[in-house]
Order: C-alpha cells, then sequence, then structure tokens
C-alpha cells in the first residue's frame, strides 16, 4: 500500500492525502495535464516531491535505496526506449540491466504470446509498428516480474479489440503471481472494464 | 628549428598566409559567417607560436626543473581552457571540474610514465624532451576529451529516453548511461586509432619530421615516433576514461535519479 500525504510537486501536484493499494489493480485517471504521470514517476522514485511524504509498506521511500526500488516496482513508460536491435535483445537487456537471471527463449516467447506478439526472437524491431513496440516493452517488464507494475498509458498506442485482449492476459497473470498494477490512462472504458479501483486525479491533482 | 623559423623572409611568411586568405575567400562566399573565428585563430596560432619558440630558446639555454614544471602547468591550463571551450553544450561546473581534473591526470601519469620508463630521460625535466613530448600528449588529449564530451552531452539530450528506461527498469545509473558512454569513448579513441593506421604509409608526423630534417637518423626517428603515437593514445584513452567515468555521475543525482 502506498499512503501519500501532504505532497506537493511544482505546480503539478498538490495531494493531501493519497493511499493507492498494491495488491490489486488500480487506474488512475483524470485530464491531461493533471499530473497522473509524475505521480506515477514518485511511485518508483524517478522523481521526488518537492515537499510530503510516500510511504510504501509504511516505508518511507526517500529512505529506500532507488535501484532496488525500481526492481521491485518496474514502470513501463509511454514511450519507452527498446535497447536492442531485435526482440531477443530488447527482452534480455531488461533483465541484464535489473541483474536478474536470463530467461530461456521459451521462456520469452511465452510473455511475448501473452502480449500478443508472434514474431520470432530475432525479428528486428525497426519492422515493428508502434503498438507492437509497446507490447514489446510491456513484454520486457513481465519478464522481470515485479511486485509492482506502474504502466503509464499502456494503451496508448493499441486499438480497442487488442487493448482488451492484451489487458485481460496481463491482468490474469498479475493476479497468479500476485502483482499489483497501478495503471495510469486517459480511457475510462478501459480503467472501468480492468481496474479494481479507480483513483480520479481531475481538478489539478487535489486530493483530500 | 627556431632560428629556421625566424630566418623566414617577410614574403615567404606572406606567402604562407596566402592559404588562409584563399578560405577567408571560400568561407566569404559561401556566407559561413566564420570569418572571424578564422582570423583570430590564425592571428592567435602566430602570435602563441613565436612566443613559445622565445620561451622554448630561454628554457632549453637554462634548464631548471621549476620553469619546466611552470611551463607544463601553462600548458595544461590553457589545454583544460581549450577543451572547455570546445564544448557546444550548456554544462555542470561540476563537469567542467571534472573535465579539467580528467585531462591533468590522464597526461601527467602518461608523461610521468613515458618520461620515466619509457624513454628514461636524465634529467628527467630535460625541457628539450619533457616540453615538446608533453606538448603532444596533452594536445592529443585535450581533442580526444573534448570529442568524448561533445558526444556524450549531445547523446543525453538525443538518448535521453534510453537512459530513462534502463532505469524504469532497474538500472544502476552506472549501467544506465554506459552504452553512451562508450559511444563517447569510441568517438574520442577512433582518430587516435585512424591516425595510427595512416602513419608511415600517408603521413610523417611533425615530430619524425622534425627530426629528420634536423638531421637525426630516421631510423632514430621512427623509434621515437612510435614511442610518442603510442604515449598519445595512452594520454588520450586515460583522460577519457576518466572524464566519462566521473562526468557520466554528472547527470544523476543522490537519489540516482536524472538531473
Amino acid at each position: 500500500m502506498y499512503q501519500i500525504s501532504d505532497l506537493k510537486y511544482k505546480n503539478i501536484l498538490n495531494i493531501k492525502e493519497l493511499f493507492i493499494p498494491t495488491d490489486k489493480v488500480v487506474g488512475i485517471i483524470g485530464e491531461s495535464g493533471c499530473g497522473k504521470t509524475t505521480l506515477l514517476r514518485m511511485l518508483n522514485k524517478m522523481l521526488s516531491p518537492d515537499t510530503g511524504e510516500i510511504l510504501l509498506n509504511d516505508k518511507l521511500l526517500s529512505n529506500l535505496d532507488s535501484v532496488q526500488l525500481r526492481r521491485k516496482v518496474v514502470m513501463l513508460p509511454q514511450s519507452p526506449a527498446l535497447l536492442g536491435k531485435n526482440i531477443g535483445e530488447c527482452m534480455l537487456r531488461g533483465l541484464q540491466l535489473a541483474e536478474k537471471a536470463l530467461i530461456s527463449e521459451d521462456e520469452m516467447l511465452t510473455y511475448l504470446k501473452i502480449v500478443g506478439l508472434t514474431q520470432s526472437l530475432q525479428d528486428d524491431v525497426l519492422n515493428m509498428s508502434g503498438g507492437e513496440k509497446l507490447r514489446l516493452a510491456l513484454a520486457r517488464v513481465l519478464s522481470l516480474e515485479p511486485e509492482i507494475l506502474l504502466l503509464d498509458e499502456p494503451t496508448a498506442s493499441l486499438d480497442r479489440e487488442t487493448e482488451n485482449i492484451i489487458f485481460q492476459k496481463v491482468i490474469e497473470l498479475s493476479k497468479k503471481s500476485q502483482q499489483g498494477i497501478i495503471m495510469v490512462t486517459h480511457s475510462l472504458k478501459l480503467a472501468e472494464s480492468v481496474c479494481d479501483e479507480i483513483i480520479n486525479m481531475s481538478g489539478g491533482g487535489n486530493h483530500a | 628549428m627556431p632560428e629556421k623559423i625566424l630566418d623566414l623572409s617577410l614574403l615567404q611568411s606572406a606567402l604562407a598566409y596566402s592559404f588562409i586568405l584563399l578560405l577567408l575567400f571560400i568561407v566569404r562566399k559561401r556566407q559561413l559567417g566564420r570569418e572571424g573565428e578564422i582570423l583570430n585563430a590564425s592571428i592567435r596560432m602566430t602570435v602563441q607560436l613565436i612566443l613559445a619558440g622565445y620561451a622554448l630558446t630561454f628554457i632549453f639555454a637554462n634548464p631548471h626543473w621549476i620553469i619546466t614544471i611552470v611551463y607544463l602547468l601553462i600548458m595544461q591550463i590553457f589545454a583544460i581552457r581549450n577543451s572547455i571551450q570546445r564544448i557546444k553544450l550548456p554544462v555542470t561546473r561540476n563537469f567542467r571540474m571534472i573535465l579539467g581534473l580528467s585531462l591533468f591526470v590522464g597526461t601527467g601519469i602518461t608523461l610521468i610514465f613515458f618520461l620515466f620508463f619509457v624513454i628514461r630521460v636524465d634529467p628527467w625535466y630535460a625541457p628539450r624532451y619533457c616540453i615538446p613530448i608533453a606538448g603532444m600528449i596533452v594536445g592529443n588529449a585535450m581533442t580526444g576529451v573534448s570529442l568524448a564530451a561533445n558526444n556524450l552531452l549531445q547523446n543525453m539530450e538525443t538518448r535521453r529516453n534510453e537512459v530513462e528506461t534502463s532505469l524504469m527498469l532497474g538500472a544502476k545509473p552506472t549501467d544506465a548511461i554506459k552504452p553512451l558512454g562508450d559511444q563517447a569513448f569510441e568517438t574520442a579513441i577512433m582518430p587516435s586509432i585512424q591516425a595510427m593506421m595512416g602513419m608511415g604509409l600517408v603521413s610523417l608526423p611533425g615530430m619524425m619530421t622534425g627530426q629528420i630534417l634536423s638531421g637525426t637518423f630516421p631510423l632514430t626517428a621512427i623509434k621515437y615516433q612510435i614511442a610518442i603515437v603510442l604515449a598519445n593514445t595512452g594520454g588520450v584513452t586515460l583522460s577519457v576514461i576518466l572524464m566519462l567515468k566521473y562526468a557520466s555521475k554528472t547527470f544523476f543525482n543522490k537519489e540516482e535519479q536524472l538531473s
């Protein structure tokens, strides 16, 4: 559970108190510019607030080692870099950077299948569409098996049908592995269909 | 030899400057707007070399370790200043300090190793050896460090997303920025490698040409030249590695976030 109190960041965020469960699928919605992404980045210390506190399971985030935290709370940004030439390389790069044990080709293909990718591991990422690249990046973060997954507009480049199919599978997997998902989305429809809880950030991120 | 340079007649000097006039003509015709820079560079080059000629004449005639050290320090200060001026993007004070220290330490270690272990000149401060060799090592390292710094800074703008994605995946900052550092290192070291490739076939380097012209047996000149080229590569490598190792850290804050 994330507990946020008296959090301020520039003119973007001003949160009096907010609780975000980490054992279910939580959707953060709100109009653009209301600070959704900024808040998400703070949850794995990619950003620090100007003032205020964020606690994760009763531990102050500011006291936690940033790298170790990011290995447990992995974030998928809106436009992730793929960090490799082919699909297999991109998948392995995540595990290498997080200093986790490498997985077999079969395991990589299983994660790719979850996100609806059927290409071979040797396929060049340059030939992939924007949506496919995002799905590859999603498969990569799934392979890291984090405790909490932070997703920033994960369906931005996907069509509605693909979005539904993929998210049902991703959520199924995360529930099976008791993984929490905190997702920023502009799509209320997606949030309503897949999230257990919805936090509305509209109104300049003011939360009481 | 300084005497030979001073022996050039006014007409001969004027003829040599015609290359600059040609350059100025082309630059003006193409409206590149670099005339001031070219004029400034050629005047600076002339004045600096004349001053260096007088200074070296005095130093060679009065060898003393303090004079040699002071000369080397002045050389280092100018090299550091020059390499900082060559940086095209805004940088922090820390970055500039690291760049200067890396150049100083990297070339210092190379020069000490070269003087004491490779050529074993006695006394070590013999200005005839120490100063020109230091000049070559520092000059090359200066270019290398500037190339590496510019490349790293440019990549931090264009490839920032890669660094950020890596951090989000749980990478240590040093691992997140490593591909950018590797590219900067390659950019800095490539001119040294390419120079080695063409050496002897395409180009006869300045020091060797000077020695041959002054009557040194070519094989002796070549032995010196080989050692110098290797020392130059060493100076570039050490300075650039030090700079990249420490300057890379300036892009992150204590929370291991991109700053």
